[in-house]
């Protein structure tokens, strides 16, 4: 069994929370200005340049990308041959978010109830979610996820009936209705299967896949392109102002489902797709 | 394009003269106010209260910033999205209120108020905070300080770029430009 310090994972979550949210994915930024590049609207391409001048800029001063700087999702891979020692998986990733936040000068978005409303002050808690998976290592993805883009998020429990065809029709419904409201352009995340709660958890994944890698399902990766350009075709453009650059990725990913079933949820990402992974 | 310079406060009529889909650079100051400070705001006035800034002709930013580093003025300031502050606008319209900074829809109730007194409605470029923190030259704390990062700050911009997205006469830039767009096509 491999010991991992409790105390290692804190300084990483603290030093990811710090970068991602002043570095974008070099997959998210290379797509921004690859779409820069092929933009045939002129207004649309000048918001791209800006939003490539903002990138820079965060970049060159260490400052956030955007000021949302979210509420801190967190993805845990945990090999079941290791072993967290000297404090809890849990209290170690929050401690890091804590220290990164308040030390990074990042945002503190999170209020302790949702009726309530009280902020935490310290952007804690993170929305954590863990799989256990073989090996020995743990893998961190920590996704600081801004609310405008999670507000435009959809799920629906269609019946089987509904088939691909419907799936992709709420798919393209979901970002005509979201319109500029998301910070477009937006990566979608469709999870599609499983249950209720299943559901929404594949598409958090999808969103949180880098945007330049296809399903590995020939089928989902073809729905994947198709989805993309029937969503770019809706003209909506960078910021709702009109133009292709809708979107720049459509991510799915799926899981098994009942036989009544056919679940499908839309998360949406803003262009500040931020997201990254370290593994200890 | 062309570039309108607008200097804020804005009066009635500038705001009317202004079109959907100008492209503005904003200077002067402007208030913040987002989700929590709305809700204050209305509830003071509710109770008969003086706001506690001159709202006539004033500019409301939708923004929490993050906090400043050392030497900075503010930290990176880029908008929210608007349709949260929809219940509270119609009445600060109506109190003297001539522009609001923010992205994304508004409701028709909002749109209403904006034609019936005078106001603008500006784009600003979502996730574009570190360039819009570059065009802030002074952040002062104005109330409401306990809500942190959305605490009301009066903030003194210096050629901060907007686009002018709803009108006084109800003109919508994110239906005419997506029209335009697939037009050309």
């Amino acid at each position: 069994m491999r010991e991992i310090q409790a105390s290692s994972i804190t300084d990483k979550v603290r030093e990811m929370c710090i970068s991602a949210n002043v570095v974008l994915p070099g997959d998210v930024s290379a797509r921004i200005k690859a779409c820069h590049d092929s933009e045939p609207w002129p207004g649309a391409k000048d918001t791209l340049a800006k939003l490539i001048e903002n990138m820079n800029i965060a970049r060159e001063d260490s400052v956030p990308i955007c000021q949302d700087t979210g509420l801190t999702w967190v993805g845990v891979e945990l090999g079941q041959d290791a072993h967290v020692v000297g404090g809890g998986l849990y209290d170690a990733i929050n401690e890091g978010v804590r220290r990164g936040y308040v030390e990074g000068y990042l945002r503190k978005s999170v209020v302790a109830d949702p009726l309530r409303r009280k902020n935490t002050g310290d952007n804690t808690p993170a929305v954590i979610s863990v799989e256990i998976v073989p090996g020995d290592k743990l893998a961190i993805t920590v996704g600081p996820k801004g609310a405008g883009s999670e507000n435009m998020s959809r799920i629906a429990m269609f019946p089987p009936s509904k088939g691909e065809k419907g799936v992709k029709e709420f798919v393209v419904e979901s970002v005509a209705i979201a319109g500029p409201n998301p910070c477009p352009p937006i990566v979608v995340g469709v999870g599609i299967g499983g249950t209720f709660d299943k559901v929404a958890l594949l598409a958090k994944k999808a969103v949180m896949r880098p945007v330049d890698v296809r399903s590995g399902d020939p089928y989902y990766a073809a729905m994947e392109a198709e989805l993309l350009d029937r969503v770019n075709a809706l003209g909506i453009g960078p910021q709702g102002f009109g133009g292709k650059t809708t979107a720049l990725a459509v991510n799915i990913e799926t899981w098994p489902t009942h036989i009544a079933c056919l679940p499908v949820a839309v998360n949406i990402n803003c262009h500040v797709a931020r997201h990254v992974t370290a593994v200890l | 394009m062309s570039v309108k310079n607008v200097t804020a406060p804005i009066t009635r009529d500038v705001a009317r003269s202004l079109r959907a889909g100008d492209a503005v650079l904003l200077s002067g100051y402007i208030y913040t106010a987002r989700d929590a400070a709305h809700a204050r705001l209305i509830e003071l006035d509710a109770k008969g209260g003086a706001m506690p800034f001159e709202i006539k002709d004033s500019v409301i930013y939708y923004v929490g910033p993050t906090p400043a580093k050392p030497g900075h003025v503010i930290g990176s300031a880029g908008p929210t999205t608007s349709y949260r502050m929809d219940a509270y606008a119609p009445r600060l319209i109506e109190l003297g209120m001539t522009g609001m900074i923010g992205k994304g829809k508004r409701s028709q109730e909002v749109v209403d108020s904006m034609k019936k007194y005078g106001a603008v409605y500006f784009g600003a470029i979502g996730g574009a905070a570190a360039l819009i923190a570059k065009r802030i030259t002074a952040c002062e704390p104005v109330c409401y300080e306990d809500l942190g990062a959305e605490a009301i700050n009066r903030l003194t911009v210096k050629d901060f770029p907007v686009t002018v997205v709803i009108d006084s006469l109800g003109n919508n830039l994110y239906e005419t430009g997506v029209k335009e767009y697939l037009a050309g096509l």
